[in-house]
């Protein structure tokens, strides 16, 4: 930060974003299109240093994990009264609520509770914007772009202190879900046909935790 | 009814192939080659064979290059969009009257937005781009179905 400095002497990545009055949101906005570019050239900049797909993903999550640590802090700043999440249930209604309107500008699709496993959790996007404008090549064909979006999670969940593993599926959507994706996704030219799953598998001491509180 | 697409980038090769519908006829790949290379050059040289210049020999609202814009046949339409890279979209269509510049301009925006921001397609190679493909079907099944009313 530059106090003192007049935004015109700043560089131009330390000014803030403009605030345009004909918008609504009165956080800076910034162009999907924009975003879309630089995370392309994010892609290609690690793709270009790796030998495998796990090790691509494994670089966007570290990539994203250092955004989630400081989202935290900035959405704890921003909100008027914010009083620190120690329920395991309320962290992950902060990061599929607040963190994801932050930084996507709506809530997430919907959380769930994995059937089969206690410590895992699913947050589910329809439209995740890493995603939107990019197909995986066939013979890539298990690499999900979205791991930075499960880097961030991880960073958020961490810094709240709940760490977890957060992974990225993707899964196929049925009739109704596209139905209620296509109704959502004004801005995109061909309808997605899967959706994005983050899934975030807890470590033993939270879940000891979050019981001992719940006695 | 459209019939085909070419798309052919700066240089003359061709980036993209499609038949839109069953009138199409079947070309070959050696034969898509040579016709976007001479669509490419034709292009070109009707610039100089033109008996009227644009200023500075680019379209100034578009920035497209001077050179062919539509090509009139008996029962048949060939409309190309040059954008300011140079880039051409040719399509191809048998109804004589209807002004293709909207579905080339969409086509357009699909290559902006599906194979630009791709971070797996290198910049003036064949597209197979798996969402290119569908907004290109998807496409031209909402303008056939728009027609056909």
């Amino acid at each position: 930060m530059n106090y003192g400095r007049s935004n015109a002497q700043m560089n131009i990545l330390d000014r803030p974003l403009p605030k345009v009055a004909w918008r609504s949101n009165d956080q800076g906005t910034v162009s999907l299109s924009a975003f879309a570019y630089l995370f392309s050239e994010l892609v290609q900049y690690h793709q270009n240093k790796v030998t495998s797909i796990s090790d691509l993903e494994r670089r966007l999550e570290e990539a994203g994990y250092n955004v989630g640590l400081k989202a935290v802090e900035l959405a704890a700043f921003r909100s008027k009264e914010y009083k620190r999440e120690t329920r395991l249930m309320s962290i992950l209604h902060f990061v599929s609520g607040t963190i994801w309107k932050s930084l996507f500008g709506r809530a997430a699709d919907s959380l769930e509770r994995s059937i089969d496993n206690d410590d895992e959790y699913m947050i589910v996007d329809y439209m995740p914007i890493t995603s939107s404008y990019i197909s995986v090549p066939s013979d890539l064909g298990q690499l999900s772009v979205d791991s930075y979006i499960s880097g961030i999670i991880c960073g958020v969940l961490q810094s709240a202190g709940f760490p977890a593993r957060v992974t990225a599926h993707n899964v196929a959507m049925d009739e109704n879900e596209m139905a209620n994706a296509v109704a959502s996704s004004n801005q995109l030219l061909v309808p997605r046909t899967e959706k994005a799953v983050f899934l975030c598998k807890f470590s033993r001491e939270v879940l000891q935790r979050d019981a001992a509180l719940e006695r | 009814m459209f019939l085909t697409l070419f798309i052919v980038n700066s240089s003359g090769g061709l980036v993209y192939t499609r038949q839109l519908s069953p009138l199409a006829p079947k070309i070959n790949t050696n034969d898509s080659l040579r016709i976007a290379s001479t669509l490419h050059s034709l292009h070109a040289i009707a610039a100089e064979a033109a008996p009227v210049k644009l200023p500075g020999n680019k379209n100034p609202r578009t920035g497209a290059d001077d050179g062919i814009e539509v090509i009139e046949a008996g029962g048949m339409i060939m409309q190309c969009l040059q954008t300011r890279t140079g880039m051409k979209f040719i399509i191809s269509s048998t109804s004589t009257k209807d002004d293709l510049s909207e579905i080339l301009r969409n086509l357009y925006l699909l290559y902006t937005e599906n194979a630009l921001k791709n971070p797996f397609y290198e910049l003036d190679m064949p597209i197979k781009v798996d969402l290119f493909n569908r907004g290109v079907d998807l496409l031209v099944e909402q303008f056939h179905s728009g027609n056909m009313r």
